[in-house]
């Protein structure tokens, strides 16, 4: 599906304000810092937990800076508190924080998976299952005696975005994507189109959060052999060595506005968002290739003379890393990509919230007129020379699922 | 934009509705629903899937004539979806088998590996393994089964339907609790409207009466306990009503570009003149006090539709059957419409299908356009008594006849969900 971007600047689409909060740190300094600056190196790593699988955990936040009631953390698992924690963050930095009469004509795109379940409660429960003279009889009464009623307000996809309209006050259009990496590009997608439309909204706030130390999840990716174990390294040594990702707790809200709305109210952005494509295929070998070609293709016209930054969304996971790699090492040779950054080989795989996390640091690196240090003894990533001017966002979901955004510097 | 002349009062494209097919515990396909909406009999009934042993509700609206077996949440959600898109693509017309010309916009209920699939990789782990996740972790990663492991994310149902049906571009699952499928639509007509497609699939689809899910709804107070009399159990607006009743289905719509559906010849069967949304800061479960979020809602798809109260004559309700929801929805019709809104006949499927959750906006958008264009509104079943403080005419208990060319169908959900749909006869 094609996004043409150009042509009404007054409705181009800006990334106003940017909340991220990770395993590298809190805001976009410490990012930055962690990213660019500092020799890269992962977060703290809990080897120990979710053994035989490395987890990147959220570094400690103080949640009363963005989650100021109490009652209202109570509501809400892990991935709740972090959401609505980065989404305070995106807002406030946006300048929006507190405007009432604009949030509640803010829309709001989120994208999410599950909640997170008792998992005590469970393995409870399945250890007597066995013993149980009438299991399912059994099940009934000890879930209707264990289950605590707020945890199932946790559990909905749609709580994320509750959370949000009720602390953060957003009460436009609230509309929550599930379906890991592809519900996180499909909303970057479908806001920065309806932003384009025009008529369709000004300012929306659109991200996720992934909660990493959630057993519960790591069962469901341990279904498909998709984690990595042993020591936490690039993408591309895993997807040489068997492949594997490592999940990355990640929080993430992007301000996403028009161009007339951020100077009406004497806003700049970090960076202009250009096309965003979404696209699928079943992952038979040379599909996602395929998809992520015409992809390219589509943005071509969009692409400076320069060969252009890109960062890869990468999870590690053997044969979409390796596919995408040899990609990538002929868009290098053909000079269309430039220096190459596989950002999940130090924040982690963060589901849903991947592809906001890229488009936020694409965005941040544009600002800063920087590009992130290379973390790959493979051989891909390559020292930066130029200040980027445009940079490329993918990512290929560790299912399915591919999506590419291009973001452009403001000047 | 599309390539056509016809536009609504804004300039947009107008959006037409060509296909629609719908699966309830009614029965599979229109006309079956239909006959038993329109005599008022319910599909409410004793649940069988699961022991009900130490359950307060024993009562559901679950679709059991489909597997023999009883299937996992996900492969019937899928199931379901299948069904209604089957009929919403054949009444359509549109494209060839495997390969439908537009997007996909799903409403899927939250995946969870079901309590069948928990035991399975339990039991088949190594019970020295002290920790319960451990144990299924390891049996997992042994067990290798593409169908265990695809079926446990969420993208999975929008991704295999997207496959069968050969549906443009990535497909959107999307959950906003029980506006769901009304939220499925919304999307659809944005997609038009913007020019990114000429048709869109639009489902609201959910199999997930499990005991779990059930145990939590009773957990916030939120079902009727009425089990005696499974059929009689949902009774929207009325003064004994106690709850909402779970239940399962899928409603399917084909939407298009109103003048690309006329130059291929397509039927149109409505018209989604309108859609209005507005979240609700006020509580998790429960709405704003003064309804200004679900008044908000309403007079925002009325808006967009660019027509008067007065052009509305049939509400197709949410009703729920809760105390809470059917007393903030007359509040907040009474608020929209005025002294008018007891001219109108409002009613709510869900007394005979039960709430349909993910699917219900969905299903009742395929009800409402039923209702145009058949001049027969469903009634309100179970309206022995009344609440006094409901000034609605509900359609108690039996259909009536009535032309109806505009309808204004409402879905809330928990989270602060409310999307509300303006659907028409015809463009203008």
């Amino acid at each position: 599906m094609s996004d043409n971007s150009g042509g009404n600047s007054a409705r181009d689409v800006w990334v106003t304000g940017i909340g991220l909060i990770s395993s590298l740190g809190e805001g976009l300094d410490a990012h930055w810092q962690a990213l660019a600056l500092d020799e890269p190196r992962v977060g703290s790593v809990d080897t120990e937990h979710f053994a035989p699988f490395p987890v990147l955990p959220m570094v400690p936040l103080q949640l009363d800076k963005q989650i100021p009631r109490k009652a209202d953390q109570r509501q809400m698992e892990p991935w709740q508190r972090l959401g609505t924690y980065a989404a305070g963050l995106a807002l406030a930095d946006s300048g929006l924080a507190g405007d009432l009469e604009r949030l509640a004509h803010m829309d709001m795109i989120v994208a999410a998976g599950g909640g997170e379940r008792d998992v005590v409660v469970d393995g409870q429960i399945l250890a007597g299952l066995g013993g149980a003279e009438n299991p399912d009889a059994f099940l009934n009464e000890r879930l209707a005696n264990d289950l605590r009623p707020t945890l199932f307000l946790a559990q909905l996809s749609n709580l994320l975005a509750g959370n949000i309209s009720i602390v953060h006050k957003v009460t436009g259009s609230s509309r929550t994507f599930m379906g890991e990496e592809l519900a996180g590009i499909s909303a970057v997608e479908i806001a920065a189109r309806r932003i384009r439309a025009g008529g369709q909204g000004e300012q929306f706030l659109v991200g996720a959060a992934y909660n990493a130390e959630r057993k519960d999840m790591l069962l469901s990716l341990a279904l498909g052999n998709t984690l990595w174990q042993g020591a936490v390294n690039s993408v591309w040594e895993r997807a040489n060595a068997g492949g594997g990702m490592v999940t990355g707790s990640l929080g993430v809200f992007l301000v996403l506005e028009s161009r007339e709305s951020a100077e009406a109210r004497g806003k700049s952005g970090y960076a202009r968002l250009g096309p965003v494509l979404s696209g699928r295929s079943r992952r038979e070998p040379g599909q996602a290739t395929a998809v992520a070609r015409g992809q390219i293709d589509a943005l071509r016209p969009e692409l400076g003379d320069k060969p252009v930054g890109l960062l890869s969304g990468a999870t590690g996971v053997a044969a979409a890393t390796l596919e995408e790699r040899s990609l990538l090492e002929a868009l290098v040779a053909e000079g269309t990509v430039g220096p190459i950054r596989a950002t999940q080989s130090l924040l982690g795989n963060s589901l849903e919230a991947a592809f906001p996390a890229q488009v936020a640091l694409a965005a941040l690196a544009l600002s800063r007129k920087g590009f992130y240090r290379p973390a790959d003894p493979t051989g891909l990533e390559l020292e930066a020379t130029d200040v980027p001017t445009q940079i490329l966002a993918t990512s290929w979901g560790f299912w399915r699922g591919e999506g590419m955004a291009l973001l452009e510097a403001i000047d | 934009m599309g390539k056509g002349k016809t536009r609504d009062h804004l300039g947009r494209p107008v959006v037409a509705v060509t296909g629609m097919g719908v699966v309830t515990s009614l029965g599979q396909g229109i006309d079956d629903n239909w006959s038993a909406l329109t005599s008022g009999k319910s599909g409410i009934h004793r649940i069988t899937r699961f022991p009900v042993d130490h359950l307060r509700t024993t009562i559901a609206g679950t679709v059991d004539f489909l597997f023999d077996e009883v299937p996992r949440s996900a492969v019937l959600t899928e199931k379901l979806a299948e069904l209604a898109a089957e009929e919403a693509i054949a009444r359509a017309r549109i494209g060839t088998p495997g390969d439908f010309p537009g997007m996909l916009f799903m409403a899927v209920p939250p995946v969870e590996l079901d309590w069948s699939v928990k035991r399975e990789l339990y039991e088949g782990g190594d019970i020295t393994t002290a920790d319960p996740y451990d144990r299924m972790i390891d049996s997992a990663m042994t067990l290798n089964s593409a169908d265990a492991y695809e079926y446990a994310l969420y993208a999975c149902v929008a991704e295999k339907t997207a496959d069968r049906f050969g549906t443009r571009g990535a497909p959107i699952s999307l959950s906003t609790a029980c506006a769901s499928g009304a939220t499925a639509i919304q999307l659809g007509v944005e997609a038009i409207r913007r020019g990114d497609t000429d048709a869109a699939l639009c489902i609201g689809t959910d199999g997930s009466v499990q005991a779990e899910s059930l145990i939590r709804f009773s957990l916030l107070s939120a079902l009727s306990t009425n089990n005696e009399d499974p059929a009689t159990a949902s009774r929207p607006f009325s003064k004994n009503r106690d709850g909402f009743v779970m239940a399962e289905g899928a409603g399917a719509l084909v939407l298009e570009d109103y003048d690309a559906a006329v130059a291929r010849g397509a039927e149109i069967l409505a018209v989604i003149r309108g859609v209005g949304e507005q979240a609700d800061d006020f509580h998790r479960t429960r709405s704003k006090p003064d309804g200004s979020p679900v008044i908000g809602a309403m007079r925002q798809a009325l808006g967009d539709a660019g027509i008067g109260l007065d052009e509305i004559n049939y509400i197709n309700a949410h009703g729920t059957s809760t105390p809470e929801n059917d007393k903030m929805e007359a509040l907040s019709l009474e608020a929209v419409f005025g002294e008018h809104v007891k001219s109108i006949p409002i009613s709510s499927n869900k007394s005979m299908i039960g709430h349909t959750l993910t699917a219900a906006g969905a299903i009742e958008a395929v009800f409402s356009i039923q209702t145009i264009r058949s001049g027969v509104i469903p009634p309100t079943i179970n309206q022995d008594v009344a609440d006094p403080s409901v000034t609605l005419d509900v359609v108690p208990n039996v259909a009536r006849e009535a032309p109806v060319s505009m309808v204004l169908s409402n879905s809330f959900g928990f989270g602060g969900q409310n999307a509300c749909l303006v659907i028409a006869a015809s463009p203008a």
